[in-house]
């Protein structure tokens, strides 16, 4: 139906402009642009990593791709994305495998409104109540398909308004199978909407926004609610240096596979502060989830179909051991904080030396909420009960997460610089990974990396890594070097070296060799190694990446 | 079927008007997104009086694009002297991270103008597919280049271009 509709205005476009007498002129207003990429993988056995022909059964090549292309002409804008995973690189979800166009829009930016037709993505305050966005690297996918309006009365009050349906992989939406999602959004901002206010030092805007899903009760043994509302309030407000933002959503009882079908309503709470002068930076957020999943089809229990998003409250990292345990989101309920400083040593002073020197310092904590039982009878979170209680502010065990970095920047000269960190985790691997049994891993990490420029093209970037601890697979070492001529090449080797493995007792060394080139917005990169078996989270979505042995290419390039 | 008329007719629509030669970016997509401290902010209000305008999308998670906004921060005042040039940095950080850009932003002394698109709309919008990616306007906001990736010492080249944007001179397309 949507693809017949966005045909059809292309006709009609292609039709306006070919009956146009200023034909030229209206073609020289329109504008494509587009993006592409490819991803191939060819894999190769590995006796030491336990990759056999049985397991590869024939697929060494994998292929993941997309191509999108926007068509603009004044006001109107259309677009499409065209996607293969034929079939999806390791460690992608296998439903994914398939080819076509998953993702078709045409939009029309009035003075005021706006309309969507096809899909699109949205995010309403901090996403408690919906968010819909495509993560390539996942490939994660939940765009909704159908229509989005929305309406600025005057400069400063924004209203939106959403329905349709998600993306469920290759799956096409039939009645009766997963839900129909409804929202609205309206957010006021009062230093644009008040004149006296709009150079105050004081800044404050307020949102609300309410969501429903809709999905036919089934169930052989439960009468579920088919409507299932998510009810969210936002402020930002800003005195002086001094920045407050909070969102609480509260969702009303929505049983389902991952609460494991409990009738208990959900709710959930952000609260993030910061205060920040020139050369010094202070972040704190709090946050609690309590029985939040929401998804459009309560049976799915995979990457998909997720209306809202759950902001985790933990540092992202990006060297190579200290990423290795990265925090997934506990829907079903968590606790936590965080606080970090920044702050940079002023040029010229004894410990900045000629250039400065930053520092940075990280804590974050999450832990299990506290869960008692809602009466002597009944587990916890047993199905077809209120679940559990809690009581708010409690933080209950175990400590699922904790991580503890500092982060010194030096520059030197002019070209030589280096980052020292230093980091303490704690990772909870049998929820987080849900290993069940495994031991909590208690890891200390070391990073030194150094850059040293020849000269304004050539450069050459050197990681040493440590990483110690006693479970899981032990401890490791890690070094990379990376060479660059700007602005086209790269060239690097790596190895990531596991010893006391306290399980196999075996020794791994994880070795890569890299290249690429980059012209302008095109960029080809070639990889040759082994990975290793861990996860990938973006946003506390996380997917699995087996281990492997093998070459990597990926082009890219946008026009 | 469908499909492959959809396909025949974008290539068709794609094949005149790159024959025109206007693959180049004209005006810049009108997208709602945030400032630094939460205000809402329309991307088609990106200018700088006819003169050259950097928009570099980069993330607090993505390494060597706060390595190319260092760099770019450390020569801003320089640049500023000589083209007038004003560097939008529009982060994607997503709601986990948006609260954290400013006081990073301010702890590491940016003097350039941040934005806040947390959930790519802007980013997708301009057809970004990895980050580090900038985007060089000329005066009468026209994208005239644009570049992914960074290496130590790019900026040096890339204030060539600056430059050559600045004194009104084409940049070749190869």
């Amino acid at each position: 139906m949507m693809k017949k509709a966005v045909i059809v205005l292309f006709v009609l476009m292609l039709a306006a402009t070919g009956a146009n007498a200023q034909f030229s002129e209206t073609i020289k207003k329109s504008e494509v642009h587009g993006s592409f990429e490819f991803d191939g993988a060819y894999y190769l056995t590995d006796d030491a990593l336990g990759i056999t022909d049985s397991l590869i059964n024939g697929r060494n090549f994998r292929f993941n791709s997309f191509g999108n292309i926007i068509y603009t002409l004044g006001r109107f804008s259309a677009g499409m994305r065209f996607e293969a995973y034929i079939p999806p690189i390791a460690g992608f979800d296998r439903d994914l495998e398939g080819i076509g166009i998953p993702y078709l829009w045409a939009k029309y930016t009035g003075e005021k409104f706006t309309f969507t037709v096809g899909s699109f993505y949205e995010q309403f305050g901090m996403g408690l109540t919906l968010r819909s966005y495509e993560e390539w690297s996942l490939g994660y996918d939940n765009a909704i398909n159908g229509a989005q309006v929305t309406y600025e009365p005057v400069k400063g009050l924004m209203m939106k308004a959403v329905y349709g349906v998600q993306r469920y992989y290759w799956n096409k939406w039939k009645p009766n199978t997963r839900g129909i999602v409804k929202g609205f959004d309206a957010e006021l901002d009062f230093n644009q909407i008040i004149k006296s206010m709009e150079s105050s030092k004081f800044r404050l805007s307020i949102g609300g926004s309410a969501v429903s899903k809709y999905q036919a009760d089934n169930d052989p043994i439960y009468k579920l609610p088919r409507n299932v509302s998510n009810l969210a309030g936002r402020f930002t407000m800003g005195i002086g240096n001094f920045i407050f933002s909070s969102e609480y959503a509260w969702k009303v009882n929505d049983p389902s596979t991952i609460n494991n079908y409990i009738y208990k309503d959900g709710d959930a709470l952000v609260f993030t502060m910061s205060y920040s002068t020139k050369g010094f930076g202070f972040f704190g957020m709090f946050k609690r989830l309590d029985n939040m999943s929401y998804k459009s089809d309560r049976t799915v229990t995979s990457n998909a179909l997720d209306i809202n998003f759950l902001p985790p409250n933990t540092e992202i990292h990006n060297y190579m051991l200290t990423a290795m345990y990265p925090y997934a989101t506990q829907p079903n309920g968590e606790i936590g904080f965080q606080l970090q400083v920044n702050y940079k040593i002023p040029r010229k002073s004894k410990l900045g030396g000629k250039y400065g020197m930053g520092i940075s310092l990280n804590y974050s904590q999450v832990n299990n909420i506290d869960r008692e039982q809602v009466n002597d009878t009944t587990p916890i979170g047993e199905s077809g009960t209120l679940g559990w209680n809690s009581s708010f502010f409690k933080f209950g065990k175990p400590v699922f997460w904790q991580d503890l970095n500092i982060k010194i920047n030096k520059k030197f000269s002019k070209r030589f610089k280096s980052t020292f960190m230093y980091m303490y985790q704690t990772y909870d691997i049998a929820v987080l990974q849900g290993h069940p049994g495994a031991k909590t891993i208690y890891a200390n990490i070391g990073v030194v990396e150094m850059t040293y420029k020849f000269n304004s093209k050539n450069a050459l970037r050197w990681e040493a890594q440590g990483f110690w601890s006693k479970e899981d697979k032990g401890n490791w070492v890690a070094a990379m070097l990376e060479y660059t001529i700007s602005p086209n090449w790269f060239f690097a080797v790596s190895d990531q070296f596991n010893y006391n493995n306290p399980e196999t007792g075996e020794e791994t060394h994880f070795y890569n060799a890299s290249f690429g080139y980059t012209h302008r917005t095109t960029r080809f990169a070639l990889t040759y190694g082994r990975q290793r078996e861990g996860i990938v989270c973006i946003g506390g979505v996380c997917r699995a990446v087996p281990a492997a042995n093998g070459f990597t290419v990926t082009i890219t390039s946008s026009f | 079927m469908k499909k492959i008329i959809i396909l025949s007719l974008i290539l068709l629509t794609g094949s005149w008007t790159f024959g025109q030669g206007v693959t180049e970016m004209k005006t810049l997509p009108s997208v709602n997104i945030k400032t630094l401290d939460g205000e809402p902010f329309n991307t088609s209000e990106i200018q700088n009086d006819g003169k050259p305008v950097v928009i570099s999308f980069w993330a607090l998670w993505c390494k060597p694009c706060k390595k190319e906004m260092e760099a770019y921060n450390e020569n801003y005042e320089d640049w500023q002297d000589e083209t007038g040039v004003k560097i939008y940095a529009v982060s994607i950080d997503d709601a986990r991270s948006t609260a954290k850009v400013l006081p990073f932003v301010r702890g590491h002394d940016w003097q350039m103008e941040v934005l806040l698109d947390p959930n790519g709309d802007f980013k997708r919008a301009m057809n970004v597919n990895l980050i580090p990616h900038t985007f060089l306007l000329d005066g009468t906001g026209k994208v005239v280049y644009q570049h992914t990736s960074y290496y130590e010492g790019l900026e040096d080249e890339f204030f060539e271009l600056i430059k050559k944007v600045a004194a009104g001179e084409k940049i070749p397309n190869h």
